[in-house]
């Protein structure tokens, strides 16, 4: 507490604002400290003492009531590797602790080894369930550091690839939301859609996920013949099966129940915390980085930012499921006015030669040995970029010291920083009821733990 | 130097405000890269700085980010006031109704890197404050729960720190030696 006080003294000097005065109304229980807390602020090692200590600390002070749980990290509600430790009064969670790293393999630190050409394979792996908006995000950091401008057509196919991502990413979502709240046959029916669209990624790309598709200086391939029979295909057959999503849940009296006024956040907290994505906009704030700070050529298409008003579990899938409907217009406005063009930037120094010229040109063989081995160097400076993806802001942190590795990358994963919200959204909730909110977040683990 | 501070307090003004070597905005120095805004306060003024942005609506703290310049060639891009430390903590504010992201750069000494925590003006700096002590060993002053967060607890040493070995697995078999 005394470090509390410390800070609040040296702001109230020169003019600062008081720290008091920028605690929002709405928002003071994510401000605290103690025991009143909704995050369970213990180490391992203290947890485990406890356990050794639980006679004598239920005499002491008299929390004889209260039970610590481990929950995970395999538990089939935590959607991967996700571990919390569960502080119980009944059957009522009281503070929790989210423990993540399971998954943790120094992606950040592999990503200091690698060229700017191979790092988009490497922050693919990170949030696998939307792997394109990870290799866009580090592409456009990198071209922010080059200064380059890439072609209309890669940009728009960019943009297609990527609303199609947040298409399989928001079914997944529905499949997995579906199952940890019990229709079971959700699971299937969202699984089932998700690989339609996974399919044309593999037409497209060459694989279902993990594609290194977006690379800096552009894609890596122009859209296949027949493309848009595929695009049109999808675009018809998903709004049918959505309205029967709708049927299935969304008007289910079950459903709502279960959904309904249980892990509410209002803005102000949610700000506080750093929330973004559909955990933002549940709570009325209407923040879509597409909309309000465009990247590609958002700024292009129609399309509505889908917010909700109560910021419970029920608005969260609500959002999901409607932002669904929104990706599909934009992708048919892609459609209709993809332009013809390059699909990458034809810029020497970023670009490896067409695959024909280098059996002609000696000059075309060395540089495309140059760009494959040494990689091309990028302007010293440090960067940040940032999109919408399906889980909220995804940023690439890139400083460069002029050689052709990053000297540092980060990635600012919005499933690390949603996690936090966790312990306040599951706070005096029903244990039964803290499924569902952690299958609203939606975390992927890969892209928590990097 | 305190007129200004105020009136750049005052009226959200932009970074227009010169002195005789380095502009300030917030009263502290700042420079532009690729058309962002970079502040550089010193580890004491950064809780006022952020203070005063969030006031200045700065609402969300997107991240925090550490930085081992270690190895790196040079600093150019640092404002001359600033002197370059082996450290720093970048982070990330945006203002949602000026459309605006704004980064803020502490330099944090080798030997002991300390920054005071920002968990009292947002309590989202939580766990990006942990992940930069469990990468580098940047220790946040004040913050509520400063243990490792994707490391084990009782891991040696911070994996991103640019001396730290990328990993190696022991050989556990080696071939036959030979006569040579």
């Amino acid at each position: 507490m005394t470090a509390t006080e410390d800070l609040t003294n040296t702001t109230s000097t020169d003019g600062a604002p008081a720290l008091e005065d920028l605690v929002f109304e709405g928002s003071e229980r994510v401000f605290r400290r103690g025991d009143d807390s909704a995050v369970l602020r213990m180490s391992e090692a203290e947890v485990a003492q406890l356990a050794i200590d639980a006679p004598n600390v239920a005499l002491e002070t008299n929390t004889d009531e209260r039970t610590i749980m481990n929950m995970g990290p395999s538990h089939p509600s935590t959607h991967g590797v996700l571990r919390l430790v569960l502080e119980l009064e009944g059957e009522v969670v009281k503070r929790s602790k989210p423990v993540v790293g399971y998954l943790h393999t120094g992606m950040e630190k592999t990503a200091e080894d690698l060229t700017y050409l191979q790092g988009a394979t490497n922050v693919t792996r990170m949030d696998y369930a939307s792997p394109l908006f990870s290799e866009l995000a580090f592409s456009l950091a990198v071209e922010k550091l080059l200064e380059i401008e890439i072609p209309a057509r890669a940009t728009w196919i960019r943009m297609m690839m990527c609303e199609l991502n947040r298409m399989s990413s928001h079914l997944l979502f529905m499949a997995t939301n579906g199952m940890d709240l019990g229709a079971v046959s959700m699971m299937i029916y969202g699984w089932r859609e998700r690989e339609e669209v996974l399919r044309f990624f593999e037409m497209v790309t060459g694989l279902r996920m993990n594609h290194n598709y977006i690379r800096p200086g552009g894609v890596a391939a122009d859209l296949p013949d027949g493309w848009t029979d595929e695009v049109q295909r999808l675009l018809e057959m998903i709004p049918p099966r959505l309205e029967e999503y709708d049927i299935l849940m969304t008007g289910q009296p079950i459903w709502r129940e279960r959904l309904q006024g249980v892990g509410v956040l209002n803005s102000a907290e949610a700000l506080a915390l750093g929330a973004t994505g559909p955990v933002l906009r549940s709570t009325g704030f209407a923040w879509d980085l597409r909309r309000d700070d465009p990247y590609l050529a958002y700024d292009e298409v129609d399309f509505d930012v889908v917010v909700g008003t109560y910021g419970d579990c029920f608005d969260r899938y609500a959002i999901r499921l409607n932002e669904i409907r929104e990706s599909m217009r934009i992708v048919q406005q892609c459609l209709d006015q993809m332009p013809k063009g390059d699909y990458r930037v034809q810029d020497k120094k970023v670009t490896p030669p067409p695959r024909a010229r280098i059996d002609e040109s000696m000059e075309a063989l060395i540089h495309h040995f140059k760009i494959f081995t040494e990689g091309f160097k990028v302007p010293e400076g440090e960067v940040y970029a940032a999109v919408e993806s399906p889980r909220g802001e995804l940023g690439v942190y890139i400083v460069s010291d002029g050689g052709p590795k990053p000297y540092r990358m980060h990635v600012r994963g919005p499933s690390f920083i949603n996690l936090q919200t966790l312990p306040h959204l599951m706070y005096d909730g029903l244990l039964a009821d803290g499924v569902a909110v952690i299958s609203s977040v939606d975390p992927i683990m890969g892209e928590v733990d990097r | 130097m305190a007129d200004e501070v105020e009136v750049a307090a005052e009226e959200g003004t932009e970074p227009e405000v010169e002195t005789e070597q380095v502009e300030t905005a917030y009263g502290v120095p700042v420079t532009e890269t690729r058309g962002e805004r970079v502040l550089h306060p010193t580890a004491d003024e950064l809780v006022a700085t952020v203070a005063a942005l969030k006031a200045d609506g700065f609402a969300t703290l997107l991240d925090v980010i550490g930085v081992d310049y270690l190895t790196h060639g040079g600093r150019g891009d640092l404002p001359a006031t600033i002197t370059p430390q082996r450290f720093e903590v970048v982070y990330l504010l945006r203002a949602h109704i000026k459309h605006e992201i704004i980064r803020v750069r502490v330099q944090a000494e080798a030997n002991e890197p300390v920054v005071p925590t920002l968990f009292d003006i947002f309590p989202g700096a939580e766990t990006p404050e942990r992940e930069t002590f469990d990468m580098y060993g940047i220790n946040f002053d004040g913050h509520p729960d400063m243990c490792r967060i994707l490391m084990p607890e009782d891991w040696d040493g911070h994996p991103l720190r640019k001396d730290y070995g990328i990993g190696r697995i022991p050989v556990q078999f080696k071939g036959a030696p030979t006569r040579r």
